[in-house]
């Protein structure tokens, strides 16, 4: 029997995952084993699953995913720490026929940017939001972020967040799907293949709905990893990430086609 | 002969805005400005223009939605007064470097801190210096007329899109609250989408079918390119300098004195000089339109011409005057008079200081 080499194994029947061409071949500047890369692929292949790579408009936040125009194929702003939303809310107001999304982790979106994330999502901004919640800052060394878990240590934090002195981790997700400028509101994880195979499909719902001028913001926040500010190997933070963080953020969908679901 | 209209400074900005072909005005209300959006909101460009108008929900929001849809290739605005550009400083910055063209204006009042809603023009500095952080400069235009809060609306823009780069209009709370007879300027177009595209490829509103994408950014993490991206900020500042001063002479022909000043203190200053020219005071005026850049030249000349003083009149605790400093470079006297903290000066104090500082002094 004569050896099977490489060149017999790529063939296009053999194709079982090609990389989105929405994705540049620039290398990741994440931590192996973080979430973003994921979820960053997981919104080009939605963007080029629907046909809107040339009238798509993303914005990157300030944090880990800074460079995220880097790595996403589309035309892309770089906002200031928080700006995301306001930035968003003026492009799709005067381009209203093009697709808008803004990329932000938790100290831009539920820090920094609070304000322009709950009016954007009160003014019902027809546009995407993702979120993506590892409940620490990352880039700047693993300090304390607004969704710090109680007791969880940081560098802010270093004896774990005491929530008298320190306040206590917010909710974001559930706190916009109370606003009526919210069409649909979910949170995901991408640590497993199942759990990326939903939050693809939460993604693809999100801008299906601003295809179909819902009205209002599609918002989901990722739950994510962050094994280097956490100080874990990258399985072991998924571990952390399912028995500690999953029971205060609740997996799921808050708000579908406008309605709040009863939990 | 355009429209003749008797309209508040803020009216006739806003009117002009619509004019001027703007896409969006964001905005949020603060005295002595609030005219400028409320004017907006009932004129309903959206239905005259196709223009957006929108409230947000801070400062911090408006100028950031400004680095958004003029990040598009769109003509975008907003104005506050003081402490609201004050809050405006970080979204400029980011603005000025990564170069996405828009217009601010300033309706100044009195400060520092919340002062109060008394016309000031002690935001010179923080106009012209910078502002927000980094090297970068604003293209500032001065309107002494409400004629001018028109006619500037798209004299901005052109300088903001031709160089890339934030245009700031600074008048104040005077200029913005008189009324006065204006010629609006006939309607100019909004431009479609197409045309947009077509004129702005550095724009980020979706990348070209088999073409690359545009980012738009204010982030380089390696020095040695930021420094590089410094450099062509700088040498296109330079060509601003070079190309872009406007300035306004009156009675400077015979004049042995001269006083600088710009928007509502030149008008004033133009009384003074009526009464200083009955007693015999030969004096002139030098009048910024662009306070950045600077008017140097001029000034320059007049100093080699011998002339024998400059008062720098301006309704702060001179700020401008370092500028008249910097070019004069001692050969002349150089002094300050102003008003300030939302007082304004009258004629008679501007020609008394006059007297007692330059041609007494």
């Amino acid at each position: 029997m004569s050896e099977i080499t490489l060149q017999d194994i790529i063939k296009p029947e053999n194709l079982v995952y090609k990389k989105t061409s929405l994705m540049t071949n620039k290398a990741l500047s994440y931590c192996p084993g973080c979430g973003h890369g994921t979820t960053h692929r997981l919104i080009m292949e939605v963007i080029e699953e629907l046909g809107k790579e040339n009238e798509t408009i993303g914005v990157a936040p300030v944090g880990c995913s800074v460079l995220a125009y880097e790595f996403m194929n589309v035309d892309m702003q770089e906002a200031a720490h928080g700006r995301a939303p306001a930035l968003a809310t003026a492009i799709k107001r005067l381009w209203p026929g093009k697709v808008v999304f803004t990329y932000q982790g938790d100290g831009d979106l539920a820090a920094i940017g609070t304000a322009e994330t709950i009016h954007a999502c009160n003014r019902g901004e027809k546009i995407v939001i993702v979120f993506i919640n590892n409940g620490i800052y990352g880039m700047t060394g693993g300090q304390m972020a607004p969704t710090t878990l109680p007791g969880m240590k940081t560098a802010t934090s270093p004896y774990g967040r005491d929530v008298a002195t320190m306040g206590n981790p917010l909710k974001m997700t559930e706190l916009v799907a109370t606003l009526p400028g919210t069409y649909y509101v979910t949170r995901q994880s991408v640590q497993t293949p199942a759990a990326v195979r939903k939050a693809k499909k939460a993604i693809k719902k999100a801008f299906q709905n601003q295809l179909d001028d819902k009205p209002g913001v599609s918002f989901i926040e990722v739950v994510s990893n962050c094994n280097s500010g956490w100080k874990m190997e990258p399985v072991q933070s998924n571990t952390w990430m399912e028995e500690n963080m999953f029971p205060f953020y609740q997996i799921g969908d808050l708000k579908v086609d406008g309605k709040l679901i009863d939990r | 002969m355009g429209e003749l209209k008797l309209m508040k400074g803020n009216e006739a900005l806003a009117e002009a805005a619509i004019r001027a072909g703007v896409d969006g005005y964001f905005g949020y209300p603060i005295t002595p400005q609030s005219e400028v959006i409320e004017y907006l909101m009932a004129e309903k460009p959206y239905e005259r223009t196709g223009m957006v108008v929108l409230q947000a929900e801070s400062e911090v929001a408006s100028i950031n939605m400004l680095y958004g849809g003029g990040g598009t290739g769109k003509k975008v605005m907003t104005s506050s007064s003081s402490p609201g550009i004050s809050l405006m400083q970080e979204g400029l910055s980011y603005l000025a470097g990564a170069e996405i063209p828009c217009v601010v204006a300033n309706v100044v009042r009195g400060g520092p801190g919340l002062g109060d809603i008394q016309p000031a023009q002690s935001d010179y500095f923080q106009s012209v210096k910078g502002g927000g952080h980094g090297d970068y400069r604003l293209i500032v235009l001065a309107p002494s007329s409400v004629q001018e809060m028109s006619d500037f609306v798209p004299l901005a823009f052109d300088l903001a899109f031709k160089y890339r780069t934030p245009a700031l209009i600074i008048s104040d709370g005077l200029i913005g609250q008189m009324m006065e007879k204006v010629e609006l300027f006939d309607q100019i177009p909004r431009l479609t989408d197409e045309e947009v595209i077509k004129r702005h490829p550095w724009a980020t509103n979706g990348k070209p079918v088999g073409g690359e994408r545009r980012i738009l950014t204010s982030l380089d993490l390696d020095p040695h390119k930021l420094e590089s991206h410094n450099w062509h900020l700088q040498a296109k500042y330079k060509t601003i300098e070079e190309n872009e001063v406007r300035f306004e002479m009156l009675h400077c022909e015979d004049a042995e004195y001269i006083i600088v000043a710009y928007g509502s203190s030149a008008r004033i200053a133009q009384k003074s000089i009526q009464l200083a020219r009955e007693k015999g005071i030969k004096v002139g005026l030098l009048r910024p339109i662009t306070l950045w850049p600077f008017p140097k030249k001029p000034i320059d000349e007049l100093t080699k011409r011998g002339i024998k003083g400059f008062l720098s009149v301006e309704m702060s605790a001179g700020q401008m005057i370092e500028d008249v400093k910097l070019v004069v470079e001692g050969r002349t006297k150089v002094e300050h008079f102003g008003r300030y903290g939302g007082v304004i000066h009258s004629p008679e104090q501007v020609l008394e200081a006059l007297e007692q500082k330059i041609i007494g002094g």
